[in-house]
């Protein structure tokens, strides 16, 4: 009797683990939900240069736009789907993790910093980015680290790590740092030229690119020691471990056969938009670490 | 979905403090600026009634230039063109010394802004009245102030009720434009909720919730306020 029972628990078992792993699709649910749309969403930032912003002819471009071409490629040799659509849904963000939750897009191309926090609410990818907050200044002022800017004021960027990390240096040194709330980066610089304040802080690529993008980039430098530790990477739903295996299968292999530099170089050095950034030590490192083997 | 609900996340600290000054914020942005909006909005109403032609001109000009121009455009050139076209040092004390910039800006935005739809409600009232009132009232003598004052205003206000009810509504509303430059009003609290936790979709609902109460508050007061002010057989008022 018992026996009969344990057989045919062996068996149930069996039959699971042999049907799955013959369709991989069968245990990803976002990889189903994909063949059967024949759509792939794709969450974009239209202005995170050079990330995921519109470029000239109006289609999304950048840095992690490209990453994500790679394994949406992929996507399309898994499902046997070589006419896959993919469908362009802006994302800001405020919206960009709830859109992500609720299954509105699939997977998330833009700048957006892998934390503890967040993966509660979604996975990441492998890194494909480092940065950390640093300040935009005008050079005239004088100021070289945060302490400067006692009695002073500083903007921030509502809804960003760089905020949090700011408001925690101010409390941690007990500075006297007026913080001026703004709602998005232009703003934010509009804030430092107009001379409303004397520091806008975000993440250091962007303040560079800010820089560029300025009527005069001779006045305004990029300053201070890193307040935060800001790795970016694509963002895909929660709980689907094999789709997740499958963004990191190929961005590792980009990262092995050292298509990973080229690309970056393509954006970051010089870059479409003058952005004026080598592969950092730290970066190259962290590329070599996770091009993992088969 | 792929989401984990956490209710309680509102009622930890700081969370559910950020919540309250949030609240606190828009109710007293709102109320502030609906100061200035029903003044102002009174004092242009009246003007575009007027048989004073410079008068009505100014009143014109206010409400097109207020009521055309988005809301938010207006609160982004109040903040940031408004002290560059002022004197160098006059522009360099709003930017820097002015107390509660944010505030003060937003205030003063959304209560001129509101003040052209004031404005507007107030002129319909006086002259959903008709000119015979105010030939009347100059007839048996009054000065052309003394039948605002006694005979077209006291109605025209009471007409109005209903629609100023609108406008109050929507200056709660519009309040979270203020977030836009920098004032930590509820939606503004809701976002950094957001953007701390990731739990969006419980802090986006209690604000749904809280702005729901709000207006469900001033909706109920401004039907008492329309119910005492009534005068039994004056036109358009729903009281018995």
């Amino acid at each position: 009797m018992f026996r009969k029972i344990g057989i045919a628990i062996a068996a149930l078992v069996l039959t699971t683990v042999v049907g799955a792993s013959a369709f991989a699709e069968e245990d990803s649910f976002v990889l189903k939900r994909i063949k059967e749309r024949g759509v792939i969403n794709i969450g974009i930032r239209e202005a995170s240069i050079p990330f995921s912003y519109t470029g000239p002819d109006g289609k999304p471009i950048g840095y992690t736009i490209d990453l994500c071409m790679k394994i949406v490629d992929k996507i399309k040799e898994e499902i046997k789907t070589p006419g896959l659509k993919i469908n362009y849904v802006p994302v800001t963000p405020q919206t960009r993790i709830a859109l992500l939750a609720n299954g509105t897009i699939d997977l998330e191309c833009g700048s957006t910093t892998n934390n503890l926090t967040r993966s509660k609410q979604v996975d990441f990818l492998e890194i494909t980015f480092i940065t950390g907050t640093q300040m935009g200044v005008k050079k005239s002022s004088g100021i070289k680290e945060i302490e400067d800017l006692n009695g002073k004021s500083i903007a921030l960027a509502l809804g960003t790590t760089n905020e949090k990390a700011v408001k925690a240096v101010i409390q941690e040194k007990g500075l006297n740092i007026k913080v001026v709330m703004v709602k998005d980066h232009p703003q934010g610089w509009l804030a430092l030229e107009t001379g409303r304040v004397d520091a806008y802080a975000t993440d250091h690529v962007l303040v560079y690119g800010l820089i560029s993008k300025s009527k005069d980039p001779s006045q305004y430098m990029v300053t201070g020691r890193f307040l935060s530790y800001d790795p970016y990477g694509i963002m895909v739903p929660r709980n689907d471990s094999a789709f997740r295996l499958i963004g990191n299968t190929v961005l590792s292999d980009l990262m092995r056969s050292g298509e990973m530099n080229k690309i970056y170089d393509k954006w970051f050095n010089p870059g479409p938009t003058n952005v004026n950034m080598p592969l950092s030590a730290t970066l190259r490192t962290a590329f070599e670490i996770q091009a993992l083997p088969y | 979905m792929q989401y984990n609900w956490n209710w309680g996340i509102l009622l930890q600290s700081p969370y559910f403090g950020w919540i309250c000054s949030g609240l606190a914020w828009t109710i007293g942005t709102a109320c502030a600026a609906w100061i200035i909006a029903f003044t102002l909005g009174s004092v242009i109403g009246v003007m575009r009634t007027t048989n004073i032609a410079a008068l009505r001109i100014i009143g014109t000009a206010y409400v097109e230039l207020f009521r055309n121009v988005p809301l938010l455009v207006q609160m982004f050139l109040w903040f940031f063109v408004f002290p560059e076209l002022l004197p160098k040092a006059a522009g360099t004390w709003v930017k820097r010394d002015l107390p509660l910039p944010e505030f003060s800006t937003a205030v003063v935005c959304l209560g001129t802004y509101t003040a052209s739809r004031v404005a507007e409600q107030v002129r319909a009232g006086i002259e959903s009245i008709g000119q015979g009132q105010r030939y009347a009232g100059l007839a048996i003598g009054l000065t052309p102030v003394q039948v605002y004052r006694y005979v077209l205003l006291p109605v025209g206000y009471r007409i109005i009720i209903p629609p100023l009810t609108s406008d109050f509504l929507g200056i709660f509303k519009n309040s979270s434009l203020a977030l836009t430059i920098g004032v930590l009003e509820l939606t503004a609290q809701t976002r950094q909720i957001e953007e701390y936790t990731f739990q969006g979709f419980e802090a986006f609902t209690t604000a749904t919730v809280l702005y729901c109460v709000v207006t469900f508050i001033v909706m109920t007061v401004m039907r008492v306020v329309e119910r005492r002010t009534a005068i039994p057989g004056m036109i358009s008022l729903s009281a018995k």
